[in-house]
């Protein structure tokens, strides 16, 4: 039990000083996971019996040696399951490694595990999984957020070291922020997308969830790097991302966006924030009052790029060549029956709003114009970056809802994302740390902090998480589970 | 333009066949998320450009030479239904 208390870091110290073994750390993880995933349910599937043939021989000297790292069920990881979290998929058995697998692998690392996830990465709860709800391990009956709601989970609740997930419109950052872990959004272009299984190709990006910051950095250091099979990946050196942490942070800036401290934001979160900024300046940042103008503009043109291109990723989809089919009279009564049959709603209902954005007559009114949209709301995040190191916020209005209280309401979901989507759009970094708990309905339930930084900067980012997260206990916090 | 919106045309489109509920259900919460996106409409983009990549990538090209990759059997391995290493599909020319 209290080895999977651990950070990977401290993990790795002990695994290196032969206090510990891969095979022992796999194991108590397995004992915590058979104990607690049953009320949790972050997990789909896991393979224990390669897992274990991996820690056997594992080496603790490599950067990540030994280390099992749990993965979003959206991240192709060569003879496992890749369900993306829906019907369609059900069956599937990846026959290649993604390359951040393959780069975990050679840090030494262990894939083990697939977690729970909304369906092909839509939605922020993990209501919309075709294999039933994951649970907020702070309290059950809510939900843990998403899209990579699995992944947060299992890493607040112990159950995994850390984790990898996907960021779209903030579903790294907000599951992170409602399960009290960290959570990192790279710079789009900082990690390949190459196995990772398309929703929006501009938006995705690939990130870890940690119990610690330094951890993100670690798993950072593995993943990122220019990939010739994903030509959206970009050519940036790859530094050291834990070489800053511990460095002070005068003559930091950072800006708090008036956008984004408006009515609507649930009390107890914008009290949480607003003293996590009085800590910063304690520490020594200057906090300067930024504007985002464009921001009220930023779910319109999300839900316009990203249903956009995820209605022409999910043609593949088809009953052909891999996934259910569903036989239908000729070839476009098997696509209509196969896919009406295999996706969920919500799914159905972004490539719709996507096909119609994109049909002729309308792709200029929306898609051309929320593109140039996207374009303004960059360059606010441009001129902000000009005048301060970072951009600092709430990552979600409101703490972890209850089960089904949304599910009716999509605009009122997707409104819900309104401080993570625009990062997405403007291609730079952000993660999500811990900054407090709620106090609702006589449970504790956690805020994030998110902290939004110049692209490529990720270690100036981590810099300044650091800073407040060393000062402040919430990363030793536990669920009562 | 949410006037406009056709559930049922869209989803021919997409290749989906949806149920007379489900075309109503979306028809309706469809028309509310494409009010909100509407108001795009009323910023001034007259002098910008789009974005597609948000950190600007040019054309990325490699050396037109062949790799390994998939074997047959590997690209076969999750089809539904396969023969003599084909995918095996309803006919499509009539």
């Amino acid at each position: 039990m209290y080895l999977t208390s651990l950070s990977v870091a401290e993990l790795r110290r002990k695994l290196r000083a032969g206090e510990t073994s891969p095979v022992e750390a796999l194991d108590a993880l397995e004992s915590r996971i058979a104990t607690v995933d049953p009320q949790v349910r972050g997990y789909l599937s896991r393979d224990l019996a390669a897992a274990r043939s991996l820690a056997a021989k594992a080496d603790v000297s490599l950067p990540l040696g030994g280390i099992p790292i749990a993965i979003k069920d959206v991240i192709n990881v060569k003879g496992e399951p890749c369900t993306c979290g829906s019907k369609i998929l059900d069956g599937y058995i990846a026959n290649y490694d993604a390359t951040v697998i393959a780069r975990l692998r050679a840090a030494g690392a262990i894939p083990f595990g697939r977690c729970n996830m909304d369906e092909f990465a839509m939605g922020s709860s993990t209501e919309n999984s075709a294999f039933g709800r994951s649970c907020n391990p702070w309290d059950l009956s809510r939900v843990p957020g998403g899209s990579s709601g699995g992944s947060a989970a299992v890493v607040g609740a112990h159950e995994a070291f850390a984790a990898l997930g996907s960021d779209t419109g903030g579903s790294i950052r907000q599951p992170a922020a409602l399960c009290s872990c960290v959570g990192l959004k790279p710079t789009y272009g900082r990690v390949s997308r190459f196995g990772l299984v398309a929703f929006a190709s501009s938006l995705d990006q690939i990130g870890p969830f940690t119990k610690t910051v330094e951890d993100a950095g670690l798993l950072l250091n593995a993943i990122a790097g220019r990939d010739p099979l994903d030509s959206t990946s970009l050519d940036e050196p790859v530094p050291d991302y834990t070489s800053l942490l511990g460095r002070d942070l005068r003559g930091i800036k950072l800006g708090m966006p008036k956008e984004y401290f408006i009515s609507g934001i649930d009390p107890q979160v914008d009290a949480a924030v607003r003293t996590a900024i009085r800590h910063y300046e304690s520490l020594g940042a200057e906090i300067v009052e930024v504007s985002l103008p464009h921001t009220e503009h930023a779910v319109g043109v999300y839900y316009i790029i990203a249903t956009a291109e995820a209605s022409a990723n999910l043609a593949r989809f088809d009953g052909v060549r891999y996934g259910a089919r569903v036989n239908g009279g000729n070839l476009l009564e098997m696509y209509g029956h196969t896919r009406a049959e295999g996706f969920g709603p919500e799914v159905k209902r972004r490539i719709i709003l996507g096909t119609y954005v994109l049909s002729s007559g309308y792709y200029d009114a929306f898609y051309l114009r929320a593109q140039k949209v996207r374009t303004l709301i960059r360059r606010d995040f441009t001129r902000a970056f000009e005048k301060v190191d970072a951009i600092i916020c709430p990552t979600s209005p409101d703490p972890a809802f209850k089960a089904g209280e949304r599910t009716d309401d999509p605009l009122r979901m997707y409104l819900a994302d309104i401080f993570t989507i625009a990062c997405n759009l403007a291609g730079t970094c952000g993660m999500s740390i811990p900054c407090g708990f709620a106090d609702v309905d006589g449970k504790k339930l956690p805020i994030g902090l998110q902290l939004i930084g110049q692209p490529f900067k990720e270690s100036e980012l981590l810099q300044i998480a650091h800073a407040y997260e060393q000062s402040t206990p919430w990363h030793r916090s536990a669920p009562p589970l | 333009m949410s006037e406009q919106f056709d559930v049922r045309y869209t989803a021919q489109l997409a290749r989906l066949d949806l149920s007379e509920p489900e075309i109503a259900k979306f028809q309706s919460q469809l028309g509310q998320v494409l009010e909100h996106v509407e108001k795009l409409g009323k910023v001034d983009v007259s002098a910008v450009e789009p974005t597609a990549h948000a950190n600007q990538v040019v054309n990325v090209f490699r050396e037109d030479v062949a790799r390994d990759w998939f074997t047959q059997e590997d690209a076969l391995s999750n089809a539904p239904r396969s023969a003599n290493g084909l995918f095996v599909v309803p006919r499509v020319i009539e």
